[in-house]
């Protein structure tokens, strides 16, 4: 544990000097969003063992309830991402409702279905703006206070609350509640030998990490200023597995790494390949499935652990 | 005199008929993947790339080679299905040992790839395909017009689905396909070549997809991501039918294609999403899903 301080520690330090280091904030800013997704989903597939494959509606369902409050009702900053964060908390547990009844590949296929049909209604709903979605969402201020116009402010309030989520889920893996859903992933009927609620534990497992995925989809809605169809749609959900596997699922730090080489793939790639990329995304999905199914983190880890 | 609900008696029919064509899409697409899940425990993802493959494979054989649409409707699935073979050697075959969910990961992985690859080496836009000259023109009913290539997909839908059945359920072939995932090593011992086995299965599987592409090419625009939405009614439908029942499969394929068209006539907004709703009502009813066992 106190080795793992090091690098955490050289993280943070790099993360506070993001705007002297001359990075593209926005850049940053649109990383740590997809890295709180991230975290999100693995908070669900790593130490839940549910494999979801809807969170893009989550995500993008926030994403549209805050960019709507903010630009159509003139709501501010926070009570804008609060809404948000709610409303995806409640499709969650619609979602979360009907899925929970299966495991496995049906859990997998049911939540892509779900979240299909919230595409759908993103689509075709009056204030969603169809095709073209909601374009200049207003960053507002913070308290009625701090401007947040500037580029490098919103990007210490993003990575301030991408803290508080990593801290939070952190303490929700390893509370009580965390172990008990950690006892199911290994084991589910000796859990329910043992008295536990399974389908209750999974529910609440499913809605909190529906709702992380919610604020992450709130901010990043604030910090590009535009909600599209794309970040409800399939491709989306598609993402947020990749970057956690591909990081390693069931670590705390793998979703971030995940989440880092995607964007930055995406970002830099697209500008050398143009539509290729979605190929190479492919083709890294496959090579991750088949060859390093731990993850970047996951690997990392095995090596260095010390051979018993 | 012939209206329902304000509408039409010749529209509404119109409609049914056509969820019944796009029923018959769904049929031949749920049944490909409950063959690969029921034999295999995989659920391909990469089910709609295969279709999508096969309406192309249709197309430039008749652009490059002027491979007429009659030899398409046997060359197209052949080659999708080899196409399925050698990913089933190079990948998923070292997939079977782990969670069932890597397979889906992998075929996810898949569509990526081949979608991302029709849409850079052909564009975005749909290209069309003629239907053949011999399938052009309509019945009259009397009481409504049927486009004789419409009728022709629902009729190649039925036999295909039903000969399928037959094949898996009542044939040898299908008993030692069976036998093959009940008890795969003890068939092994008894001298069956089961990788081989399961490659063709894998093989059959996405030639079904590759031939419900070729089907569609003339009543679709012929594009990458014809699939990609596709996949996922299917997968409703195969959820709704229960997994790896292959009468399910066929049976809800049919009907939900018939009540999204019902749909389209008394509610267009949710025509798209019905199927969705159905499968989550489903869900709540009967978890295991209709034909579903367990």
């Amino acid at each position: 544990m106190r080795s793992a301080a090091i690098p955490y520690a050289l993280a943070g330090v790099f993360a506070l000097c993001v705007p002297l280091l001359g990075i593209y904030p926005v850049f940053m800013m649109q990383l740590l969003c997809f890295a709180m997704f991230a975290c999100a989903y693995n908070l669900l597939l790593g130490f839940s063992g549910m494999l979801s494959f809807g969170h893009a509606a989550f995500f993008g369902s926030a994403a549209y309830a805050t960019a709507w409050l903010a630009t159509a009702r003139g709501w501010g900053t926070v009570s804008a991402i609060v809404a948000g964060v709610a409303v995806s908390a409640l499709v969650g547990l619609m979602v979360g409702m009907v899925a929970i009844r299966r495991r496995g590949i049906y859990f997998a296929m049911i939540t892509l279905a779900m979240a299909q049909l919230i595409y759908f209604v993103c689509l075709e709903a009056p204030f969603t703006g169809g095709e073209n979605g909601l374009q200049a969402v207003p960053r507002g201020t913070l308290f009625g206070v701090l401007s947040l116009k500037s580029d490098v402010v919103m990007y210490y309030l993003v990575l301030a609350v991408f803290l508080a989520q990593f801290i939070v889920i952190q303490r929700v893996v390893h509370s009580p509640f965390g172990q008990v859903l950690k006892a199911i992933r290994e084991n589910e009927s000796r859990a329910v030998s043992l008295g536990y609620e399974v389908n209750r534990y999974r529910l609440l497992a499913f809605v909190l990490s529906a709702t992380f995925a919610g604020l992450a989809g709130s901010l990043k809605a604030l910090v590009l200023g535009f909600v599209t169809l794309s970040d409800v749609q399939q491709a989306n959900s598609g993402e947020v597995i990749l970057m956690t596997l591909l990081g390693g699922t069931g670590t705390f730090f793998g979703p971030v790494i995940g989440a880092a080489v995607v964007v930055t793939l995406q970002q830099y790639l697209s500008d050398i390949v143009g539509g290729w990329v979605t190929v190479i995304i492919g083709a890294v999905f496959i090579a991750c499935v088949m060859t390093f199914r731990r993850g970047i983190i996951g690997e990392l880890a095995a090596l260095l652990r010390p051979r018993r | 005199m012939t209206e329902v609900f304000g509408v039409p008696v010749a529209v509404i029919l119109g409609q049914l008929m056509l969820g019944l064509v796009n029923g018959s899409f769904y049929a031949i697409l749920s049944l490909g993947l409950a063959v690969i899940f029921g034999l295999m425990g995989i659920v391909n993802f990469a089910h709609g790339a295969f279709y999508a493959l096969g309406a192309f494979a249709a197309l430039l054989g008749l652009q490059w080679f002027g491979i007429n649409y009659w030899a398409a409707l046997l060359l197209a699935p052949l080659a999708v299905g080899v196409l399925g073979i050698v990913v089933e050697r190079l990948f998923l075959r070292h997939l079977y040992k782990l969670d069932p969910l890597y397979g889906l990961l992998m075929t996810f992985g898949l569509a990526l790839v081949i979608e991302g690859s029709l849409h850079q080496l052909f564009g975005a836009s749909g290209h069309s395909y003629s239907v053949p000259a011999r399938l052009t023109g309509a019945f009259n009913l009397g009481f409504m017009i049927l486009p004789i290539y419409r009728a022709w997909v629902i009729a190649v839908s039925v036999v295909v689905c039903l000969s399928t059945w037959f094949i898996i359920e009542r044939t040898r072939l299908g008993a030692t396909l069976r036998a093959a995932t009940e008890n795969a090593p003890l068939l092994q011992a008894f001298g069956v070549n089961v990788p081989l086995l399961v490659a063709v299965t894998y093989g059959g599987g996405v030639a079904l997809a590759g031939l419900a592409g070729v089907l569609s090419a003339p009543v679709v625009l012929v594009g990458p991501l014809m699939g990609n939405s596709l996949v996922i009614v299917v997968f409703a439908v195969v959820v709704i039918g229960g997994m790896g029942s292959i009468l399910g499969a066929i049976v809800s394929g049919l009907a939900l294609g018939v009540v999204e068209g019902f749909t389209k006539v008394i509610y267009p907004e949710a025509s798209n999403i019905v199927v969705f709703v159905i499968m989550a009502v489903v869900l709540i009813a009967r978890p295991a899903g209709l034909f579903g066992r367990e």
